[in-house]
């Protein structure tokens, strides 16, 4: 999908334009916009699977209350998407189910 | 920050009046929201006010909460804390905060007292494939156009012709999206004839008595299978028709966000008009726990002008509380926010939350009852 350039009524501050990894692939964002937001402008919409039947996921409510837009963001799973900001050089990945925990500072990606 | 005399959670319309009629009385209060910016729901709502607040109705929601927030971040007795999510409350009386920026720290504080005021999350329908990326709520469509500018997709289906799903219809629009339809279950549309009026002009058929039978697609929505209902609400077989939309989108109601104050022992009583499981108050906002208080969507779906007076009848009540503030000052900015709640009220779009409120009014009541016919 694409960023609306003019809009009627609003003014978009985007913040800087910065590269983050989206499954090891750079992918453009910017800092004022939320992963689920960037990932979205750039065509994606399969943030990940469910559990037991591997369903796709993307994201539903937007504003951290259903659960479906988790990700794994540097090795840490069950990161809402549509609640965390694109900071570069992030690595976002697809969460295939439930993940396991990563202990602080035990990243493994 | 362990003496913290109120703490707010929820940076909307009815936390911002809240933390300002504190302040007002002297009360010094830590406003707590999730988001990087204040405003709640309002940040998203391009469109100019409906509702009849002194000097509300005809400006954008966007402007309103640009102007609650400003006064909140420029007032010496609020303390702010954006990016901060309270995710418990604990016997004992703490309030866990989990901060995600500029550091990622947890807080306890313990406040005296807290008003909640967390808002509402978007209903889900059911129906084969409401799963697929593609399906969303119409709150997550206007965050994903007003607040990041992003277009939610090409083709869109509207589920539900109350207020919300003509107003995001509209914006959808003024975007760039096409939206192939509005479809309502019921036989006459749900909102203001003037948002229906509007979208009409632009083209957008509102298909009453349809619904959705399935979202189409393998890994996201291709399309959407609809059908015309009878009296029962049953699909009649033969008028099923796709339609070709990489959007599906939720207007079919709200429902106030309880976890917390569910945890914090508030007692939930289930009020269908007021959008289901809330947290059981008074007039004043009061919960079954003196010190914890309520207000806005979440005591009860309704408007951000009715949200913004409960806020302030919230924060009366922690005062009185507290022991703060002048009795009769108290007493008559009471009355004056009751009187102005009963004025927004008035609207024929009020009479189902007037007789939720009246259900609540009576809910201990009913519980007693049925716990008389239990025991009986
Ligand atoms: C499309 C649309 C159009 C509308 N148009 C109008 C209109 O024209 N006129 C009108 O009067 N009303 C309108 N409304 C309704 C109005 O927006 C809401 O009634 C109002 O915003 C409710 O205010 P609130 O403060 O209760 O909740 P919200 O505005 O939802 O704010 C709640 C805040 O709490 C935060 N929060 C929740 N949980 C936590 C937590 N655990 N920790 C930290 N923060 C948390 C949320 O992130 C949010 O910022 C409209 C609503 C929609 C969706
Ligand atoms: S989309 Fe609902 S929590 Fe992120």
């Amino acid at each position: 999908m694409k960023r609306l350039d003019d809009h009627p009524i609003l003014d978009f501050d985007r913040g800087e334009k910065v590269i983050f990894y989206f499954e090891g692939k750079p992918i453009e964002g910017y800092t004022n916009e939320t992963i689920a937001a960037a990932l979205h402008a750039a065509g994606i919409k399969v943030f990940g699977y469910s559990p037991r039947k591997h369903r796709p996921r993307g994201f539903f409510c937007a504003i951290g209350k259903c659960s479906s837009c988790l990700m794994v963001v540097d090795g840490r799973p069950n990161v809402r998407t549509c609640m965390e900001f694109v900071r570069p050089g992030i690595h976002v990945r697809r969460q295939r189910g439930l993940e396991p925990i990563v202990k602080k500072g035990e990243n493994d990606e | 920050m362990n003496k913290v005399e109120l703490a707010i959670v929820g940076g909307g319309p009815a936390g911002l009046s809240a933390a300002l009629m504190a302040s007002k009385l002297g009360i010094k209060s830590v406003l707590v929201d999730e988001n990087r910016r204040l405003g709640g729901q309002l940040v998203k709502q391009t469109h100019k006010f409906f509702g009849s607040y002194e000097h509300m109705a005809g400006v954008r929601g966007i402007a309103i909460g640009r102007q609650l927030s400003e006064k909140v971040m420029a007032d010496p007795n609020i303390t702010v804390m954006l990016s901060t999510t309270a995710v418990g409350y604990y016997e004992d009386g703490t309030l866990a905060l989990y901060q995600r920026e500029p550091e990622e720290k947890l807080i306890d504080i313990k406040p005296q007292t807290v008003i909640f005021a967390t808002g509402a999350r978007e209903n889900m329908l059911a129906f084969p494939g409401n799963d697929l990326p593609g399906v969303y709520g119409a709150g997550a469509v206007q965050t994903l156009m007003n607040v990041y500018g992003v277009l939610p997709g090409e083709k869109v289906l509207m589920i539900g012709s109350g207020n919300i799903g003509l107003i995001v219809t509209y914006q959808l629009l003024q975007a760039g999206s096409k939206v192939e339809a509005i479809v309502e279950i019921l036989p006459k549309i749900g909102g203001y004839i003037v948002h229906a009026s509007k979208v009409r002009r632009y083209g957008v058929p509102i298909l009453t008595r349809h619904t959705i039978i399935e979202a189409v697609g393998d890994d996201r929505v291709e399309g959407a299978v609809i059908a015309q209902v009878d009296e029962k609400f049953k699909p009649i077989p033969g008028t099923e028709r796709e339609v070709d939309v990489d959007v599906i989108c939720l207007a079919v109601g709200l429902a106030p966000i309880v976890n917390l104050v569910w945890q914090a022992g508030v007692e939930i009583a289930y009020i269908p008009e007021l959008g289901g499981h809330i947290p059981w108050h008074d007039e004043e906002m009061r919960t079954n726990v003196p010190h914890i208080f309520v207000a806005g969507d979440l005591a009860g779906i309704e408007e951000a002008t009715t949200a913004m007076i409960e806020g302030e009848l919230a924060a009366l009540s922690a005062a009185e509380f507290l022991g703060r503030g002048d009795r009769a000052e108290i007493e008559s900015i009471r009355e004056d926010a009751h009187r102005r709640l009963e004025e927004l009220r008035l609207t024929v779009f009020s009479e189902k939350v007037k007789a939720g409120i009246k259900k609540l009014q009576n809910w201990k009541e009913l519980l007693k009852q049925r716990a008389g016919n239990l025991r009986g």
